[in-house]
């Protein structure tokens, strides 16, 4: 179950001097239940490969198949595959429309063709989810702060009930307090949910504390696909990249390069700590 | 004298209803002082809400006062003569890097400021060129806006700020919408102007990494100062910063957690280098810290002049 | 991607028609559309049509890119012909079943045609050769007269190039809620013309609203930058004629005289 990508290609202004390779034979599987972080500088292709998962953009050249099925085939139905695979796009809150917050949750669901008492259940269920306080439900868009707006946006795709989530760049723009409520939501979901879950961003603080798989991409192609601490260890290739490691991943290699033995693949400030402290009698204080 | 001086500021809005009525007000700033003297790096820090976008619009008379007085090199914002002069003296680079772009072509745009306060044709050019140069953005002058990238583009609009000559620049979050690179880069723009051309920079913003190298840093919290100090003084309050829903430096944040844990550590680490020297023991020439880094960048590349030289010996006889 | 679809596709590069002052350029366009209209001979359409070769040559601008205004009114263009060459009564040279071509109606068709394709080509020069700002520059400057009699032109002008600005970043955005609703079910390719102006609704509302914040944002940075509408303000490329302009103006004025002399000699 899950999807299938095979050795794809996508080439923007196709066939003008302006041809750009933003996707350059990739491949990759993605399962389900899995919380994966995908990060690369803008540019990478990582947009456009997201967009490719649910049918928003047709690859110029390989498959994709989702649960066994090419989604180009002639029978498949690519409604289905975008409920199925749930897209939050940056910004989420530009989208918002309606009235009130319930009835553009409702949005995606009646699109599905359910009934208006359908839809309704799964929009609550939804706004539960994301910890919409019930007072809020009948609000405009327009008396909702930032973060809730972007709470509720992403209430209206997971009224769709996907099986995969893929959200761009969550935390953009957010305050440190929004980033940490909206990726520990996230984490949340994740867990409650049984949901394949795909972070894309650039933050690698960020990333490297919620997921279990990293894939990195550069100049259109899959360059590490891997568990993060596997991933982390290429310090000096990601910089080339324009990316960066952890903050901590720093701290424990200096460590290291001034002679203390310590495990440099330590992802957040508590392993850190410990792995410092049971050095204890090499440090100097 | 100051370059801004703000005496018991209080800045109410006016809640409206559906209809537009006036219905309440909401307090965004509730009793601010603060002073900044000229050539200062000033952060403020606050999360959103904490007022901190409101003060900035004082600074350049977006706003009003409610009650108390704001001073601009001077100048009374309340004074509807100096509206304009305090414009041109306390530049203001906004978040969203298109919304300030009005010109469709880079060099246009730089020059928009000038052909507003009655520049000379020729005087623009000059300073455009200048502005350009400064932000490292004249190889791209003659092209659109739409081909720049989002750092690209608010160096283009510090660039329009500085063609006016201001005394001071104001950045409101000028970076909550860029990518890591994009943030570097207009930070060390802004740095670059500051240090090289004197001219006072205040940063708001709630990327902390970005006030590190500040002079001052104020806190904002419900339309207050929270807190104000050095930034050592500041992020060494790690329990205080995250009250005040902000983050400190993941340096910082081990240096903590290694504290509690029982370990002597200083209280005001800032860079890994500060930590492994105190973890460790420092090795001769090794250790960095943000003034050394700053003396460090201020001695490479450019050649010494001798203002410049007479600036580093009295830099370097105040680091006791 | 969007910043190559700017109005009438300015082509970079360097000419005797690029470097005149926009203001001759925008009158010079205005002659020729109404000389068009003025000759009504095969003489005078002949001197249409050289003169429109020499502003071509003149231009350095490649012919498949001044073709390429041709295309969006290739079929209006069939349309008027057909119109023309089976409507118009007369001497009947040919005839298919009920359709009857006279002479007239070909004569007149062809006139027709000549006269679409030359103003179309005609008014591509000058979008080819003028950038967008030169284009509200001009206009501002001839406008200006209008002042006497109160009308806002330095506003007008101002209001213009934003919106000639902003036009790639609405478009830009216009994809991209698009996009997200699709993402959400939003079906804009039905056929059924109610449900295409209701699936309109999840898209224009948002591009408004968005539309919106950007005009407030963008006041707030020209008040910062301290803009006060026209008065007092200088300009960094003011427009000034040249020799080379008084020199057109002089060609422009003899074409003119030129297609009057077509019409009542021939």
């Amino acid at each position: 179950m899950g999807i299938k990508v095979d050795d794809i290609c996508f080439l923007y202004e196709r066939g003008t001097a302006m041809q750009v390779n933003a996707l350059d034979h990739v491949s990759a599987e993605i399962p389900d239940n899995q919380f994966i972080g995908l990060i690369g500088h803008t540019g990478s292709g990582k947009s456009t490969f997201v967009q490719t998962l649910n049918g928003l953009l047709k690859v110029t050249s390989g498959h994709i198949y989702y649960n066994g099925e090419d989604i180009d085939g002639d029978k498949f139905d690519k409604k289905k595959l975008r409920s199925d695979v749930g897209l939050v796009f940056q910004y989420p809150e530009h989208q918002l429309f309606e009235v009130d917050i319930i009835t553009d949750v409702m949005f995606g669901p009646r699109n599905l063709g359910l009934s208006a008492e359908e839809a309704k259940r799964r929009s609550i269920e939804a706004l539960e989810s994301v910890k919409m306080p019930k007072s809020l439900y009948k609000s405009s868009p327009f008396d909702l702060s930032g973060g809730q707006k972007r709470r509720a946006a992403i209430a209206g795709v997971l009224a769709m009930r996907p099986r995969i989530l893929i959200l761009d760049e969550p935390t953009a723009g957010l305050d440190p307090r929004g980033r940490d409520e909206i990726l520990g939501l996230i984490a949340d979901m994740k867990r409650e949910l049984n949901m394949t879950i795909i972070l894309v961003s650039h933050s690698m603080d960020d990333v490297a504390r919620y997921v279990d798989r990293i894939m990195v991409m550069g100049g259109g192609k899959l360059l590490y696909d891997d568990d993060p601490v596997k991933v982390f260890r290429h310090v000096k290739e990601l910089e080339d990249l324009g990316l960066a490691a952890p903050q901590i991943t720093y701290i424990m290699k200096l460590l290291k390069e001034r002679g203390l033995d310590v495990n440099t693949d330590c992802l957040t400030v508590k392993e850190a700590a410990q792995e410092i402290l049971a050095h204890r009698k090499e440090l100097h204080v | 004298m100051s370059m801004i001086k703000i005496q018991k500021l209080i800045h109410d809005y006016i809640k409206r209803d559906d209809e537009g009525n006036a219905a309440g007000t909401v307090r965004a700033i509730d009793g601010v002082d603060l002073e900044v003297k000229p050539g200062q790096f000033i952060a403020v820090l606050g999360h959103n809400g904490s007022g901190k976008s409101t003060l900035a619009k004082h600074l350049n008379a977006l706003l009003f006062p409610t009650e108390g007085t704001v001073w601009v090199d001077g100048m009374d914002t309340k004074d509807g003569a100096n509206l304009w002069e305090i414009r041109r003296e306390a530049g203001m680079v906004f978040q969203n890097p298109d919304n300030q772009i009005i010109a469709q072509v880079v060099e246009e745009d730089v020059g928009f400021g000038p052909e507003n306060i009655g520049v000379p044709t020729e005087e623009i050019w000059k300073r455009v060129e200048e502005s350009l140069k400064a932000v490292g953005m004249l190889e791209h002058r003659k092209k659109s806006p739409n081909r720049l990238s989002g750092g690209q583009k608010q160096r283009v609009s510090i660039a329009g700020v500085i063609a006016m000559e201001p005394k001071c620049i104001i950045l409101d979050e000028p970076t909550a919408m860029l990518d890591p690179n994009g943030r570097k880069e207009v930070i060390k723009a802004a740095m670059k102007l500051n240090r090289e051309k004197g001219i006072t920079v205040i940063l708001i913003t709630h990327y902390m990494e970005e006030a590190i190298d500040a002079d001052l840093i104020f806190v904002m919290d419900k339309g207050e100062i929270a807190m104000q100090g050095t930034p050592r003084e500041i992020f060494s309050q790690v329990k205080r910063m995250k009250e005040l829903q902000l983050d400190v430096p993941q340096v910082t944040l081990l240096a903590y957690e290694l504290r509690k844990a029982g370990l002597h550590l200083p209280a005001s680490i800032l860079t890994k280098e500060e930590l492994v020297d105190a973890l460790l023991g420092s090795e001769p020439g090794n250790s960095e810290t943000p003034e050394s880094r700053e003396q460090k960048s201020d001695a490479s590349g450019e050649p010494d002049t001798e203002a410049d030289k007479k600036e580093e010996e009295a830099g370097n006889g105040n680091q006791g | 991607m969007f910043d190559s679809i700017t109005l009438g596709q300015y082509y970079q590069t360097d000419s005797a028609l690029h470097r005149l002052d926009p203001r001759v350029k925008l009158v010079g366009t205005f002659a020729y559309l109404i000389a068009l209209f003025v000759v009504d001979s095969w003489v005078g359409y002949l001197l249409a049509a050289l003169f429109l070769a020499a502003m071509i040559r003149l231009s350095n601008v490649p012919f498949r890119y001044i073709v390429r205004g041709m295309k969006t009114i290739l079929f209006l263009l069939l349309i008027t012909v057909c119109f023309n060459l089976f409507l118009t009564p007369g001497e009947v040279i040919w005839q298919f079943g009920f359709l009857k071509m006279s002479r007239e109606g070909l004569s007149f068709a062809i006139k027709m045609a000549l006269r679409l394709s030359l103003l179309i080509l005609g008014s591509s020069i000058m979008t080819l050769t003028t950038t967008p700002t030169q284009l509200t520059d001009a206009l501002e400057s001839l406008m200006r007269p209008l002042k006497k009699i109160h009308v806002p032109v330095h506003e007008i002008s101002m209001m213009m190039s934003i919106a000639l600005r902003f036009i790639p970043i609405l478009m830009e955005e216009t994809d991209k809620i698009m996009k997200a609703q699709i993402a959400r079910g939003a079906d804009f390719e039905s056929r059924n013309l109610v449900k295409k102006i209701k699936s309109l609704v999840p898209l224009l509302v948002p591009l408004f609203i968005s539309a919106f914040r950007r005009a407030n944002d963008l006041a707030m940075a020209m008040e910062a930058r301290c803009y006060r509408g026209g008065e007092g303000r200088t300009k960094m490329k003011p427009l000034v004629y040249q020799g080379r302009d008084r020199v057109a103006y002089g060609v422009l004025l003899l074409y003119f005289a030129a297609c009057i002399a077509t019409r009542v000699i021939f």
